[in-house]
């Protein structure tokens, strides 16, 4: 019998991928261990194993196929001695097409329900207790196909044109119903216009351009950020850091051994973990309508790479000294950067704060938008000699601002203050972090 | 005096408490009922299901008083009211051992005895004013159903003056008799007297019969009734009844025109509505708000006082055990955490009554949906273009249906007939489903059966009436 090749799960909270390409061609032979094909998802590529012998006889999702849902199927092989004629008889699932498609729901077929042993292994595996979660992912992104909606819902978002696939239905297993279209007629509820609703005039009158194709990043950052800004009522609180201790503490240190060279920002990453363990409630998220705190500080790090950013996480960070976090920061930081990029979702995906700094770039000061759903965002400033007053008088100090941008669901202002006080505590007075 | 801890207690084995029960073992909880009477409630043993045998034997008797149109004859007939009444009572007594059958079957404890809230999740149980139980329980739901009521100067005796639990239980046919009250009670006890013979009279206070229902089918069903025999008085109030003797009552009727007439009864029945049993059962002491003798719910059926549910009449209109059956499955999957649980959309909620003609509606009557704003199509059609209805012999009634003129929603279904009972749930699934007129177009309705009244309504309603 052919063996269906399924798009996998690399991360729990995966619902889709891109086929970048394929390694075999249709009618190549192939042996268990194989490299069959490569997936790219949010933010890493990945190579797709085979595990039994035979020969590719389909390529359903060429390279380059984007949105491909979980489980659906891209490839299907033919056991040793099957005629390809056997293909013919398959069905095979309609495939996600590119999203502004999607906009046109009736053309899609149902979702036919495959679901043979997986028979490709990832490369470079997530663990194989991540199973996929289908049921999960059924609801976070409606799967293409069928929208299920009552006559009457129906009718009316024709009637009043909105686009059923941009609605959340409320009845039965998700069906959208007379009261959904209610809800968004009246403001109530969100519906994100169609792509295809765009006004075309303001486009056309900006002069010539060039459609760049976005990766899969860019689009999870445009998708993730949007979310927060819409979603995460932000507040920003903004504070004066005088470095020149902490750089007279760094010199010293990085002068004693070439084991290690610590920079401004293990400082204030260790800062940061350190004052988060100080005010516990600011280590916390919004979820499902209730307020959930962190026992673990896992600080998430911006770090730039070519065609976006990632942002590795320092696990337990207020159990770790400055080198241990230097060192770890070094390493996931090269990772990061590396073609294809070398970090496991896992390491890139949680977190429970993030910092930002751009201090190196000669930014003064700015402010981050959140990464849901973590509550706060650091966005570090460089350090730089301003003319202060200092007990009367004018002085000269490195100054470093910080903006801290805040959830105000989760953290109200005195809070955040709060948090920041303990930050500039640590930061000021460099010895108290070692403590 | 055992105290026993459960997941879930109910106060009340009606048909809301019996069915939330069996709906919380099969999600696993550990369910306890509490019943002071007979499982089943009123519902099975004094309501829905002995009126529905009587009613039975008054339509039978109807059809038999009909036996000539049907080229049939048969002797004198006659009837024994006591065994009618025993055969109702057998009935009662079957199903209520059925639910105790049921209840044993799921392993639900079932507790004879007066349950109290008692406060801290605790619920104690009486018997004779004695305490025989102390249960304790995450969660308690409050079943504990209604009464008739009663209004000033109109006071049941049991013996002339009848509520609906002796109206069931007559020791002879009374020659005549009064109906206060034209609601779905009172009309199915009319219309059972009045099928035996009793000269019955109806009054109600507000200008129509059956005043829950579409205008349309008050006035198609009052027009019957009348042709039946019966008086009926509308916009009208009985002042007093008395007592005259030890066969008669004596009742002081204010008419719609104010003129006030004094008529003797041999009995009356009080049908005037009905208010929830709240009292002496631990409510007020643990925070459960009651308003005009009903307790107030949430969506879920909560109530203010966290761990505490009710569900069904006590909670208020309308009346209806199906009602408290579906009120009772949503609040228990909810405490079990079962996804997708909806609140109970009350337009979708049918109503029957079993008169003669039986009555049958679910969602809004026309009155009511151009009192919402909506702009309407409305659809008839009468039993007399139904060929099955004819070949019955019930060509009176009909089937009319009220869709918004713009989006095509079904907001009403309104029907007067022989079996409309048994149709309206057609409706009811368009309506849950949200159909639009064109599915129900689409729809193909079995040949020969009244159902397809069903279908030439919505026909109708878009000038596409076939059999008209």
């Amino acid at each position: 019998m052919p063996i269906n090749v399924l798009m996998p799960a690399l991360s729990p909270t995966m619902t889709e991928g891109n086929v970048a390409s394929w390694m075999k061609k249709e009618g190549d032979k192939i042996s268990a261990g194989d490299l069959l094909c490569e997936i790219e998802t949010d933010k890493a590529t990945m190579e797709i194993e085979a595990i039994d012998d035979g020969v590719l006889g389909k390529i359903v999702t060429p390279d380059g196929t984007e949105n491909v849902p979980v489980n659906a199927v891209i490839g299907i092989i033919l056991e040793e001695g099957e005629d390809a004629a056997v293909l013919d008889g398959i069905e095979i699932p309609a495939v996600a097409a590119a999203p502004v498609e999607t906009a046109a729901p009736a053309q899609a077929a149902p979702v036919a329900p495959v679901a043979p042993a997986a028979q490709v292994i990832v490369a470079q595996a997530a663990p194989a207790s991540q199973a996929p979660p289908v049921a999960h992912a059924a609801q976070a992104a409606r799967p293409e196909g069928r929208i299920f909606a009552s006559p009457l819902a129906r009718r009316m978002a024709t009637q009043s044109g909105l686009d059923l696939a941009a609605i959340a239905g409320s009845g039965p297993k998700g069906r959208i119903v007379k009261a959904d279209i209610e809800a968004v007629l009246s403001g109530a509820a969100p519906s994100a216009p169609a792509p295809t609703t765009m006004p075309a005039a303001p486009l056309a009158a900006i002069g010539p351009y060039e459609d760049i194709p976005t990766s899969k990043m860019r689009k999870v950052i445009a998708q993730r950020l949007q979310e927060a800004k819409q979603t995460v009522p932000h507040f920003y609180l903004t504070i004066e850091c005088e470095i020149d201790g902490l750089l007279k503490v760094r010199k010293e240190l990085n002068g004693r051994s070439d084991a290690y060279k610590l920079s401004v920002n293990d400082f204030v990453i260790r800062a940061s973990a350190l004052a988060l363990r100080k005010v516990p409630e600011c280590n916390a998220s919004w979820i499902d309508g209730g307020l959930r705190q962190y026992s673990g500080v896992d600080i998430s790090v911006a770090v730039a790479i070519d065609d976006g950013l990632v942002t590795p996480i320092l696990r337990n960070a207020d159990h770790k000294g400055l080198s241990a976090l230097s060192e770890e920061m070094k390493e996931l930081a090269a990772r990061a950067r590396a073609k294809p990029m070398g970090l496991m979702p896992e390491e890139y995906q949680g977190g429970t704060f993030s910092i930002s700094n751009l201090g190196m770039l000669g930014i003064k000061e700015f402010a981050a938008i959140i990464n849901p759903p973590q509550s706060m965002i650091l966005a570090v400033g460089a350090g730089e000699q301003r003319p202060v007053v200092k007990d009367g008088a004018l002085a000269i100090a490195t100054m470093m601002s910080c903006t801290l941008s805040v959830d105000h669901r989760v953290v109200d202002g005195a809070a955040g203050a709060r948090f920041l006080g303990a930050f500039k505590g640590f930061i000021e007075d460099p010895l108290t972090m070692l403590l | 005096m055992a105290e026993k801890s459960f997941d879930v207690v109910i106060l009340g084995g009606g048909p809301g408490g019996y069915v939330a029960a069996i709906r919380a073992a099969q999600l696993g909880l550990k369910t306890a009922v509490v019943e002071r009477e007979h499982l089943g409630g009123i519902c099975l043993n004094w309501g829905c299901i002995p009126t529905k045998a009587l009613l039975r034997v008054s339509e039978i008797r109807h059809t038999l008083d009909r036996l000539d149109e049907f080229g049939l004859s048969c002797g004198e007939i006659s009837f024994d009211i006591s065994k009618i009444v025993k055969r109702s009572r057998q009935i009662s007594g079957q199903l209520s051992k059925g639910v105790e059958f049921l209840l044993k079957k799921h392993k639900v404890t079932v507790i004879m005895g007066d349950g109290r809230l008692a406060g801290g999740g605790k619920v104690a149980v009486s018997k004779d004013g004695k305490e025989i139980a102390q249960l304790s329980a995450t969660h308690i739901i409050v079943a504990t159903g209604a009464r008739a009521r009663e209004l000033p100067g109109l006071v049941a005796d049991g013996d002339l003056v009848w509520t609906y639990k002796e109206a069931m239980v007559p020791k002879a046919m009374p020659k005549s008799l009064l109906v206060v009250g034209s609601g779905a009670i009172g009309m199915e006890f009319a219309s059972f007297y009045s099928d035996l013979g009793a000269g019955v009279t109806v009054v109600e206070v507000l200008p129509r019969v059956l005043p829950v229902e579409d205008e349309e089918i008050s006035a198609f069903a009052e027009k019957q009734f009348k042709k039946q025999g019966m008086t009926i008085f509308t916009g009208a109030t009985v002042q007093s009844l008395k007592k005259k003797g030890v066969n008669a009552v004596s009742a002081t009727i204010q008419t719609a025109d104010g003129k006030v007439k004094q008529l003797d009864f041999e009995r009356a029945i009080l049908a005037v509505g009905i208010v929830g049993n709240v009292e002496n059962i631990g409510l007020e002491e643990s925070g459960v708000q009651v308003d005009r003798g009903h307790i107030k719910t949430g969506p879920y059926m909560e109530t203010d006082a966290s761990g505490i549910y009710a569900i069904g009449d006590v909670t208020g209109a309308p009346w209806l055990a199906h009602k408290a059956m579906h009120e009772g499955v949503l609040c228990v999957e909810k405490i079990a955490g079962v996804e997708g649980v909806h609140p109970l959309n009350a337009s979708n909620v049918p109503g029957c009554t079993y008169c003669r003609p039986q009555i049958a509606s679910v969602g809004l009557s026309e009155a009511a949906a151009l009192e919402k704003g909506h702009e309407v199509r409305v659809g008839r059609f009468p039993f007399m273009g139904n060929g099955k209805a004819i070949a019955l012999g019930e060509t009176e009634g009909m089937v009319k249906t009220v869709f918004d003129a713009k989006t095509g929603e079904l907001l009403g279904a309104h029907m007067i007939g022989a079996e409309v009972t048994e149709l309206i749930q057609g409706y009811t699934i368009a309506k849950t489903m949200e159909c639009t007129e064109a599915d129900l177009m689409q729809t193909i309705f079995p040949h020969p059966t009244l159902s397809e009244m069903m279908h030439e309504s919505v026909l109708d309603a878009y000038d596409r009436v076939l059999h008209i």
